[in-house]
């Protein structure tokens, strides 16, 4: 009686094993490191890397393996003197295009990782870090495309030579276009649908003229805010990277909002600067009547500039601005109907059509330059690159207009509200120049709704407290069962310890968030998972007091108790799961780890510790239990 | 080691009467607190601003609240968090659209008079602390222990979303009790629920204590937890109905309960044990939540003892009801077509 059948043991063993080496990463430390994103559509490739080993091996920089992964490149060094010394080098060989920041990174050894081990993910309020929630201004997004509309409707009606009114913005939403008699009216009617079917348009009579009120189709507000929300997504990932904080979180959530999170920042002041700031494009035509080489060499010609071109090399531009990124509505990737190959669509406002459609016609066979503008801050270097110090030894900052020529398509055909742009080398290409695009065009408001900062030395107490009392916890538990129970007891603290590394190993191995209140998740299972195991030892203590053999006893006592803690731990878990869904970042944190808690600490509980009794006292005579 | 040697034989539904009256003062007590005094909610429910400081060495109150009525914070609150050394300072929400800019100016006010500002270092990457003398120290004399800003949009939305949780939980925990007990049972264990939560509320109110975003996952927490202790009883409840053939209902719960005694307060002990560790050790931040789950740890025993089983006895449980169903029509021989 009460012998486990080998695949028993062998399902505990399955789950453990695993479960002790998921958990093993979270033993080693940390290595200092350095890791290097591309910014914008830069990637680290191959080429990258080698003149990043250049660089490195010529200033005698040491450094141990480096990780090249879709993010960019880690690589780690012996201490923190040698990782200064290698962001400096690297930042000065690698320029603007590329972030390079310091970070700590596990020193899990490899064969772990490449079975995908790593350590737990921690919180910001463990970690210390800035965490913003964005609040993308839908309302102003409509607004602005309404606006957009007005213009267009004019435009519209004028070309098709129908008379009206007015057109104008209603301020409780829609747009109104009065006419002079219901003849006007129908024309009108006929040109809307025709020309801006995203226009849902109603009849309405007001001071006796006829009336269309034109609002915009839900389809359409759908799509006006999810690009809104993604403009906004692209705009901050940029300016995120420019922080040079490793592991940034730029995420939505809900349909209106972006969770940004920065660990280790603790200027938050500045992180809202950069984040609040937009970049602009610029559209211009291409000197052609100037030489390139020869304004490079001696002037460059009154009314065009020398500007940077993004793919290397120079190229000279006329001055003024035929249209700039506000008039810019969207930018898709995409592929041609007819040559195949990958394109870029965008669309303009009203009042950017009627510039493109003027300017491309006289301009045919012609380049028109997109030029991306963005204002950044950096550090001042000295001739050899070395940063500028101010008395107090810190970098002296300066700001920079960063102004790049993104492309240069050459004008096949007079363009107008929406054309694209050919000739680009691959779909890849086509994506990141929608995406330049699109952050450059102006982006719906965004506003800071929340903001929690943890600082680093309060991040470190949480840390201490967290894991203090989970510890104190622990082993005041542990005394109290081995007191209480025995055998018995020691077998449910060994079941105990297990639960716990099966917590951290499957907290680890989903890289779920930890959090503060994740840590008192986990405390309280300590508390709650002996909770089954008592509930079977009182069971089995009560039909020892009822005359039965030993044996019969621990039989009867698991099978009785099995449902009571299944009825239990389930409706527990209901309360988890509602937490979970209602939760924002710390609550999901603490409904986490209850929810892995209860799970664990059933196969634990009752099958774990059924297992190491069945081998202690299964297949013979016994006279007494100690419990 | 054993608490109780012998199996109890309390008569707890003899009790019951007690019990309807201890819990009705306490609830009513809570209940006109909650009126008068209101819930003392955090800035996760009001929206506001949060700082947290802490200095090299203690500092007064008074000083710290000139420095910050001087930088035109005439309506923020300042208080000690846990040391003389650390310090807390509140804003309420504000209808401009300041927003985020109110924390960092918060912190510029409070590093005013040390002289101190935070720049970009070139040593250690991360920040270091400039003060008027010109020391380069890295470690600020005042440092930021924390910030948070609640807009009054996720405040209010907060609210909202709380009372919901609340709602769908006991919603699920009263369906998953009616399909595997009945109906009476999960009537029994929802009013179990409402009382924890009135009273651990009510407590709230009353000792003024803060009523912030942990708190309310602690009392959703102790809603499973507390069902946990009733659902144990229900069970022992259910068995013995089928098991026992003499005694009327009120003795199967009385046997029921003293039964699952043991268990009960075993349970709560060891959770008390850790939870106790996680006041004392946790730190300022846990507190509110350890508190929450304290209270409301000792008052789900209670109920799951006092005042679950009560009302399913009050609803009029009988034996019958708990028999297990027979499928219709089992019992007939088959009949060929």
């Amino acid at each position: 009686m009460n012998q486990y059948p080998l695949w028993k043991y062998l399902i505990i063993l399955a789950v453990i094993l695993p479960g002790l080496l998921y958990a093993v990463p979270n033993l080693y430390g940390e290595d200092p490191g350095v890791q290097i994103t591309g910014v914008r559509a830069f990637k680290v490739d191959e080429y990258v890397l080698s003149r990043m080993e250049k660089a490195l091996n010529e200033g005698g920089v040491r450094w141990q393996k480096a990780s090249l992964d879709a993010s960019g490149v880690r690589l780690r060094f012996a201490d923190t003197e040698t990782q200064l010394k290698a962001k400096d080098l690297l930042q000065r060989e690698l320029g603007d295009n590329f972030t390079v920041a310091l970070n700590l990174m596990p020193a899990t050894p490899d064969w772990l990782t490449s079975i995908g081990g790593v350590p737990m993910y921690l919180g910001l309020d463990l970690r210390g870090g800035v965490h913003f929630l964005m609040e993308v201004d839908v309302q102003g997004a409509l607004t602005r495309a309404e606006d957009r509309y007005v213009a267009d409707l004019r435009s519209s009606l004028r070309e098709a030579k129908v008379r009206y009114l007015t057109v104008r913005r209603v301020p409780t939403g829609g747009i109104e276009i009065k006419f002079r008699d219901n003849d006007q009216r129908e024309s009108g009617r006929g040109t809307i649908d025709r020309e801006l079917p995203e226009l849902q348009l109603k009849d309405e009579d007001r001071q006796g003229k006829p009336i269309l009120l034109a609002t915009i189709r839900p389809q359409q507000f759908e799509e006006i805010k999810k690009f809104a929300l993604d403009q906004n997504m692209t705009a901050l990932r940029n300016r995120v990277d420019e922080l040079g904080v490793a592991e940034p979180v730029v995420q939505q959530q809900g349909d209106r909002r972006i969770v940004v999170q920065l660990p280790g920042v603790q200027d938050t002041a500045k992180a809202k600067e950069i984040l609040g700031r937009t970049a602009t494009l610029e559209v211009m035509m291409v000197d052609e009547e100037h030489d390139l080489q020869s304004a490079q060499k001696t002037s460059v010609p009154p009314g065009s500039k020398l500007f940077r071109q993004r793919r290397g090399g120079q190229i000279l531009l006329q001055k003024r601005v035929i249209y700039s990124g506000d008039n810019v509505v969207d930018a898709a990737a995409g592929i041609d109907n007819q040559t195949g190959g990958p394109v870029v669509y965008i669309t303009l406002d009203a009042r950017g059509a009627a510039i493109n459609q003027r300017i491309t016609g006289k301009n045919i066979g012609k380049r028109m330059a997109v030029v991306y503008i963005e204002i950044k801050s950096e550090t001042k270097r000295d001739a050899d690159g070395t940063p500028v110090l101010d008395e107090q030894g810190n970098e002296v900052k300066v700001k920079r207009r960063i102004e790049e020529v993104i492309t240069a398509p050459v004008v096949r055909d007079q363009l107008g509200k929406r054309f694209q742009i050919e000739g680009l080398d691959s779909i890849r290409e086509a994506q990141d120049l929608a995406l330049l695009l699109r952050a450059g065009a102006l982006a719906a408001p965004i506003e800071i709704i929340e903001e929690r900062t943890v600082g680093p030395s309060l991040g470190k107490d949480n840390i201490d407290k967290g894991f203090r009392s989970v510890l104190i916890g622990f082993v005041l538990v542990l005394i109290f069962m081995v007191v209480y129970y025995r055998l018995f007891g020691a077998v449910a603290c060994g079941a105990l310890m297990i639960n716990l590394v099966l917590i951290v190993a499957v907290l680890s191995l989903f890289q779920a968030t930890l959090t503060l209140p994740g840590v008192a998740g986990i405390v309280l299972t300590v508390g709650m998972a002996v909770d089954a195991n008592v509930l079977i030892f009182e069971r089995i203590r009560e039909e020892i007091r009822n005359g039965n053999t030993p044996q019969a006893s621990i039989h009867v006592g698991y099978d009785r108790a099995l449902s009571t803690i299944v009825d239990a731990n389930v409706t527990t878990l209901i309360a988890a799961i509602v937490l979970f869904n209602f939760g924002t970042g710390p609550i999901k944190g603490f409904a986490i780890t209850l929810s892995i808690g209860i799970v664990t600490s059933m196969f634990t509980a009752i099958l774990g510790t059924r297992g190491v009794i069945n081998l202690i006292y299964g297949g013979r005579r016994v006279q007494r239990l100690s419990i | 080691m054993e608490i109780l040697h012998k199996q109890t034989e309390f008569k707890f539904m003899a009790l019951r009467r007690v019990a309807v009256v201890v819990s009705a003062v306490i609830i009513v007590v809570g209940i006109v607190s909650l009126g008068v005094r209101g819930l003392n909610f955090g800035i996760d429910f009001t929206g506001g601003t949060l700082v947290e400081v802490s200095y090299d060495e203690s500092v007064r109150i008074e000083a710290v609240r000139d420095t910050l009525k001087k930088a035109d914070f005439d309506d923020a609150l300042v208080q000690y968090f846990g040391t003389s050394r650390d310090i807390m300072v509140r804003l309420p929400a504000r209808q401009d659209d300041t927003g985020a800019k109110l924390s960092s100016g918060l912190m510029e006010a409070l590093r005013k008079p040390y002289n101190e500002t935070l720049a970009q270092s070139r040593k250690g990457a991360a920040q270091q602390c400039v003060t008027g003398a010109s020391t380069g120290a890295i470690d600020c004399r005042v440092q930021m222990r924390r910030v948070e800003f609640v807009g009054p949009q996720v405040g209010k939305e907060l609210t909202e979303k709380g009372g919901l949780a609340m709602i769908y939980a006991l919603i699920g925990i009263l369906m998953y009790v009616a399909w595997r007990f009945e109906w009476r049972f999960a009537i029994g264990s929802v009013v179990a629920l409402v009382h924890d939560v009135l009273v651990t509320v009510g407590l709230f109110s009353l000792l003024h204590l803060e009523f912030s975003l942990p708190v309310l996952a602690a009392i959703l927490a102790v809603i499973g937890y507390s069902l946990n202790d009733t659902i144990v009883v229900f069970d022992r409840v259910r068995e013995n109905f089928r098991k026992m053939r003499r005694g009327n209902v009120t003795e199967i719960m009385d046997r029921s309960i003293n039964q699952t005694l043991p268990r009960t307060l075993l349970t709560s002990l060891t959770t008390l044990l850790v939870l106790l560790a996680l006041f004392i050790l946790g730190g300022e931040v846990i507190h509110g939540f350890a508190t929450a789950l304290i209270i409301g740890v000792i008052i789900g025993t209670y109920s799951s003892i006092f005042v679950a089983s009560p009302v399913v006895l009050a609803l009029g449980v009988t034996r019958e009801d708990m028999m297990p169903v027979k499928k219709e029509g089992a019992d007939q021989d088959r009949v060929a077509p």
